[in-house]
C-alpha cells in the first residue's frame, strides 16, 4: 500500500479505517473465531480470505473509478456493463478455441488480452464523449449502461454459456500448490501494477491538476482532454480484468447478472475512501480500503443473520450514518468539540500563540 | 424636472472581513441623466451597485428613492421599487424566445397568455427600436441585441433607475452606437441610468455626470463637460497631475544588436484586441500600461497562447515559431504568471511542492516524474530563495496568503529557467513588502539576461521596473514610452488620448 504513495498524512484514511475497525469489532462480538483460518486442500479459507476473494472485482474497478472521478469530476456508471461485455468476448474466444482443440493457458491469455482490448475500446468511447464532447460523465456512460447488457447477450449468442474447464476454475478458485485463492493474487498483482504506473508516470499529478482546475492545468502545459481520456482507458482495462475474474469465479457468463450494480458499490468505495466525488485530489489506497470495507459490511450483515431480502435496507442505513459522520458539517463540529474539550480557557492564549508561531 | 433627484445616498459604509469596501460615500442620481460611475478595480463600484440593487446590505448611511427612505434586504425589494440592473454577462435564458425572456418570472398568475405576451413584447421592442421578433429564440440574436432585450426587460418592470454594468465590453462599435441610442431614448423618458464602463471615450459620449471612487472613498461628482479626460484618469489613479514626482530612473537595458528574444507581428487572439506588433530583447523589462480593460492582459495572453491565437506571426530569437497552446510557449522558454491568481494560477488543493514543480515537471515529461526527494529539494531551494512563508513543502496551497501564493507561482516559472517571463499583475492584492521584493526580483532576473514583460495597475511600479512602456487604450496600442525620464504624467497623457509620444 505504501507504494501507492498515500497522500497527505493518512488523514483521508481515518474514515475508512475506523469503519473497518468498527465492523471487525462487531464481527468479533458475534463470534471470537472471526479471524480463524482453515486449510482445505492446501488453500486457506475463512472470513478474511473470503473477504479478499469476494472483493476482488470491486477493488479493481474502484481503482479505475477513483482516477476517472478525480480527472473528470464525475462517475462512470457503465463499469458493470462494461465488465459483462469484455468477459463475454473472453468467453467467446475461449469457447471458439475449445471447439478446435484443448484449452491452454495460451488460449486464456489470448482471450484475456482480447477482453482488455474491448475494455480499452469501451474506455475510449466513454472517454471521448466526456473529454472531447464534454458530455457529463454520468450521462455519457448512461448510454452503455442502458445498451450494454444487450450487447453482452448478443456476443454470448445463447443464454449463459458455460465455461466448464479446469484452467478457468483454477483462475476463479485455487491453483494447486498455491495456498491463496487466485482472485486474491490477481487483485494483489493489479494493485502492484497500478502502484508502479503511479510511480513511473506523472499520472497522479496531471490527473489532480486537471480535476482541480482544467484551466490551470492547460496553462502549465497539460492537455486536459488527453488526461481524462487516458483515465477512462485505464478504467476500461480495470473493468476487463474485473470481468475476467468474475466470469472465472462463476464458471459461466450470465450477461444479465454478472457484475450487476457494481458501479454503485465502486462509487461508494471511492467516497468511503475519502475522495471527493467532485474530483481533484485522490487517494487510491483510500478507495481500496473503501472497497474492502463494503465487502466486510456485506458479509457482516450476512453473519448477523439478517435476511437476504432486508439486507439492502440495513446496508443503506449503515451508509447513511457513515456519510453523515463523514460530512463536512459534522467534521467541523467534532473538530471544534475536540478543541474545546482539550484546551482549558486559561491555556487558550498560550496555545494559539504557539500555533501562530 | 431635469434636476429632480431620483436616488440619493449619503454616508454609505460597507465593510467585509478585513476590508473597508466603501467609506462614507455619497451618490446622487437625477431623473433623466446618464451618470457614469468610475474607478479602477477594487475602487468600490460594484459594492455600491450591489447596495443599490439590494444584493448587499449597507453597514451605515441613508438611501432614498424619490425622496422616500428605503432599506433593501433583498434584490426583489429593489426590483419592486423600480431598480433594474443589466450585468456584463447576460443573465437571460438563451433557449427561450425573446418574449419569454422579457416576461418570464413576472406574471402573477401561473397561466401564460401567450398571445398577449407576444403582443406586449412586440410593442415594447418596437417602441425601443430593438431589432428582434418576440417569438425568435434569444440565442439567434446578436450579443448586442440580447443586451438590449435585457435592458428592455428591466425597463418594462416600471424601471426608474437602470444600472448598466459594463454593458459594452462585448459589443463592437456599431452595436455600441445602437445601445447608446437606446440609452438616450430611455433618458428622454426620465429614467436615471447608472453607467459603469472602462472605456473612457464612451463615458464622455453619453454621460451627463461622473462620480469617481477610489479605494472605497468618494473622490467627487463632476459634470462630464467640465472634467477633462486627463483629469478623470488622474482622479481615478489618485495622482493629481501637479503632484506627480519624477520616479527613480528606470534601468536601461542595452539592446543587443541581434534579433529580439521574442517578436510578434500583427498577433491576434479570440479576445477582441486589435492585432498588435511586439518585441522584447534579451534582458529587457518592458510592460503594457493602460487602464484595466484596455487589453493589456489580453495582449500577453495572446503571446502565451492562453487565449486561442487566430492570426499573426511569432518569432523567437529570429526564428519563426508556432505557438498554438501554452505548452508550445513553455517549450520555447516562455513563462506566464496569469492575472487571476486564484482562478488560473494556483492549484489550491495541491501542496506547495506540487505547485512549484508543476511546470518544470510537465516540461520534463509524463514518464519522468521527479523523485520525492528532488521535488522537495527544489521546493526548499525556492522557499528559501523567495522567502516563501509556509509551514512545510507539503502544506496545501490554499492555506497560504496571497503574497506567498504569488511567490510560489513565480518559483514555478523560475524553476523552468525561462528566457522570457510574462508577469501579469504579479503584485496585485499582496502586501507592500512582497511587492517590493517582486520588483527587485524582476530587475535581478533582467540582469541575469531574462527578458520580462511586467504588467501592473500601479504605474509607479512599472516606471520603476520597465525600460519601455507600451501604452494601450480601448484594446489597442496607442503609444510607446522609452527613456529614462518617463513620468507618470507622460503615461497618463497617452492613456487619456493625448497621443503623446516620447522618443
Amino acid at each position: 500500500m505504501s507504494m501507492l504513495r498515500i497522500k497527505g498524512h493518512g488523514t483521508h484514511l481515518m474514515l475508512p479505517l475506523s469503519v473497518l475497525m468498527i465492523l471487525i469489532v462487531i464481527n468479533l462480538m458475534k463470534g471470537a473465531d472471526y479471524f480463524s483460518i482453515t486449510v482445505i486442500n492446501g488453500a486457506l479459507y475463512g472470513n478474511i480470505p473470503n473477504i479478499l476473494f469476494g472483493a476482488a472485482e470491486l477493488v479493481i474497478i474502484s481503482i479505475g473509478m477513483t482516477l476517472v472521478t478525480a480527472a473528470s469530476r464525475g462517475q462512470d456508471i457503465s463499469v458493470g456493463v462494461s465488465g459483462a461485455i469484455t468477459s463475454a468476448v473472453f468467453v467467446q474466444v475461449v469457447l471458439n478455441a475449445g471447439n478446435s482443440g484443448p484449452i491452454t493457458w495460451f488460449t486464456i491469455l489470448t482471450g484475456f488480452l482480447a477482453s482488455c482490448l474491448v475494455g480499452i475500446l469501451i474506455g475510449a468511447f466513454n472517454g471521448s464523449l466526456v473529454a472531447i464532447f464534454k458530455v457529463q460523465p454520468m450521462v455519457a456512460t448512461l448510454i452503455l449502461f442502458t445498451a450494454g447488457r444487450s450487447i453482452a447477450f448478443l456476443i454470448d449468442g445463447k443464454l449463459s454459456p458455460v465455461l466448464a474447464n479446469e484452467l478457468i476454475s483454477r483462475i476463479g478458485g485455487v491453483i494447486p500448490g498455491i495456498p491463496i485463492q487466485t482472485p486474491i493474487l490477481l487483485t494483489g498483482m493489479f494493485i502492484i501494477i497500478m502502484a508502479l504506473v503511479m510511480k513511473i508516470t506523472n499520472l497522479k499529478l496531471y490527473t489532480e491538476a486537471v480535476g482541480i482546475n482544467e484551466g490551470v492545468a492547460r496553462l502549465n502545459g497539460i492537455n486536459p482532454i488527453l488526461i481524462k481520456f487516458t483515465n477512462y482507458i485505464i478504467l476500461g482495462v480495470c473493468t476487463a480484468v474485473a470481468g475476467f475474474i468474475a466470469v472465472s469465479k462463476a464458471g459461466r457468463h450470465d450477461s444479465v447478472n454478472l457484475l450487476k450494480f457494481i458501479e454503485m458499490d465502486a462509487i461508494l468505495a471511492v467516497a468511503i475512501g475519502g475522495n471527493a466525488l467532485s474530483g481533484g485530489t485522490f487517494s487510491i489506497a483510500g478507495s481500496i480500503i473503501g472497497a474492502y470495507t463494503i465487502e466486510v459490511l456485506n458479509r457482516t450483515l450476512l453473519r448477523l443473520e439478517i435476511g437476504t431480502e432486508t439486507i439492502k435496507a440495513f446496508k443503506a442505513v449503515f451508509i447513511i450514518i457513515l456519510m453523515i459522520i463523514a460530512s463536512p458539517v459534522i467534521r467541523t463540529y467534532t473538530r471544534k468539540l475536540v478543541r474545546r474539550t482539550r484546551i482549558s480557557p486559561e491555556r487558550t492564549k498560550e496555545v494559539s500563540d504557539a500555533i501562530t508561531k | 424636472m431635469q434636476s429632480e433627484k431620483i436616488l440619493e445616498m449619503r454616508g454609505i459604509c460597507k465593510s467585509f472581513p478585513g476590508v473597508m469596501a466603501l467609506h462614507n460615500v455619497d451618490f446622487t442620481l437625477r431623473k433623466g441623466e446618464v451618470h457614469a460611475l468610475m474607478g479602477e478595480n477594487g475602487a468600490g463600484k460594484s459594492t455600491l451597485v450591489k447596495i443599490i440593487t439590494g444584493v448587499y446590505e449597507k453597514d451605515a448611511g441613508t438611501m432614498s428613492v424619490e425622496g422616500k427612505s428605503v432599506h433593501f434586504r433583498s434584490p426583489e425589494e429593489a426590483q419592486n421599487i423600480g431598480i433594474g440592473t443589466v450585468y456584463q454577462e447576460i443573465s437571460l435564458c438563451s433557449n427561450l424566445s425573446v418574449a419569454e425572456n422579457m416576461f418570464i418570472g413576472r406574471g402573477h398568475s401561473s397561466l401564460v397568455n401567450w398571445k398577449r405576451m407576444n403582443e406586449q413584447a412586440a410593442h415594447l421592442l418596437n417602441s425601443l427600436e430593438i431589432p428582434a421578433r418576440p417569438t425568435q429564440e434569444l440565442s439567434s440574436c446578436s450579443i448586442a441585441v440580447q443586451q438590449m432585450i435585457a435592458i428592455a426587460r428591466a425597463v418594462d418592470m416600471d424601471c426608474k433607475i437602470l444600472i448598466l454594468d459594463e454593458p459594452t465590453s462585448s459589443l463592437d462599435e456599431d452595436e455600441v452606437i445602437k445601445l447608446f441610442k437606446l440609452m438616450r431614448e430611455l433618458k428622454s423618458r426620465g429614467v436615471g441610468i447608472i453607467f459603469i464602463t472602462h472605456f473612457l471615450d464612451q463615458v464622455y459620449e453619453i454621460s451627463d455626470r461622473i462620480t469617481v471612487l477610489r479605494n472605497g472613498n468618494l473622490i467627487g461628482e463632476y459634470e462630464a463637460s467640465s472634467l477633462s479626460q486627463l483629469e478623470l484618469v488622474s482622479k481615478m489613479m489618485g495622482k493629481a497631475l501637479d503632484d506627480v514626482e519624477h520616479m527613480e530612473k528606470p534601468r536601461i537595458m542595452k539592446h543587443e544588436q541581434d534579433a529580439p528574444v521574442f517578436e510578434a507581428k500583427s498577433l491576434r487572439s479570440v479576445s477582441d484586441i486589435q492585432p498588435f506588433d511586439f518585441k522584447i530583447w534579451k534582458g529587457e523589462v518592458n510592460g503594457f500600461a493602460g487602464l484595466l480593460g484596455s487589453g493589456r492582459s489580453e495582449s500577453v495572453r495572446a503571446i502565451y497562447a492562453a487565449d486561442k491565437v487566430t492570426g499573426g506571426e511569432t518569432m523567437m530569437n529570429g526564428k519563426q515559431v508556432n505557438i498554438k497552446e501554452p505548452i508550445h510557449a513553455m517549450k520555447l522558454g516562455i513563462g506566464y504568471l496569469p492575472e487571476d491568481r486564484k482562478g488560473e494560477g494556483i492549484l489550491a488543493d495541491l501542496s506547495v511542492s506540487d505547485n512549484i514543480i508543476l511546470a518544470f515537471q510537465v516540461l520534463k515529461g509524463f514518464f519522468k516524474p521527479l523523485s520525492k526527494k528532488q521535488a522537495e529539494a527544489f521546493t526548499r531551494e525556492f522557499i528559501k530563495k523567495l522567502s516563501i512563508k509556509t509551514p512545510s513543502p507539503n502544506t496545501p496551497m490554499k492555506s497560504l496568503s496571497g503574497g506567498n501564493q504569488q511567490k510560489v507561482i513565480l518559483a514555478r516559472w523560475l524553476l523552468t529557467h525561462p528566457q522570457y517571463l510574462i508577469l501579469d499583475e504579479p503584485t496585485r492584492g499582496i502586501d507592500v513588502g512582497t511587492k517590493v521584493e517582486i520588483q527587485k526580483l524582476v530587475l535581478q532576473l533582467a540582469e541575469e539576461g531574462v527578458s520580462v514583460t511586467f504588467i501592473s495597475s500601479e504605474i509607479e511600479e512599472m516606471l520603476r521596473t520597465c525600460s519601455r512602456l507600451i501604452v494601450m487604450r480601448d484594446r489597442q496600442i496607442v503609444g510607446e514610452l522609452t527613456g529614462t525620464n518617463v513620468t507618470q504624467a507622460d503615461v497618463m497623457h497617452v492613456i487619456a488620448g493625448g497621443g503623446y509620444e516620447h522618443a
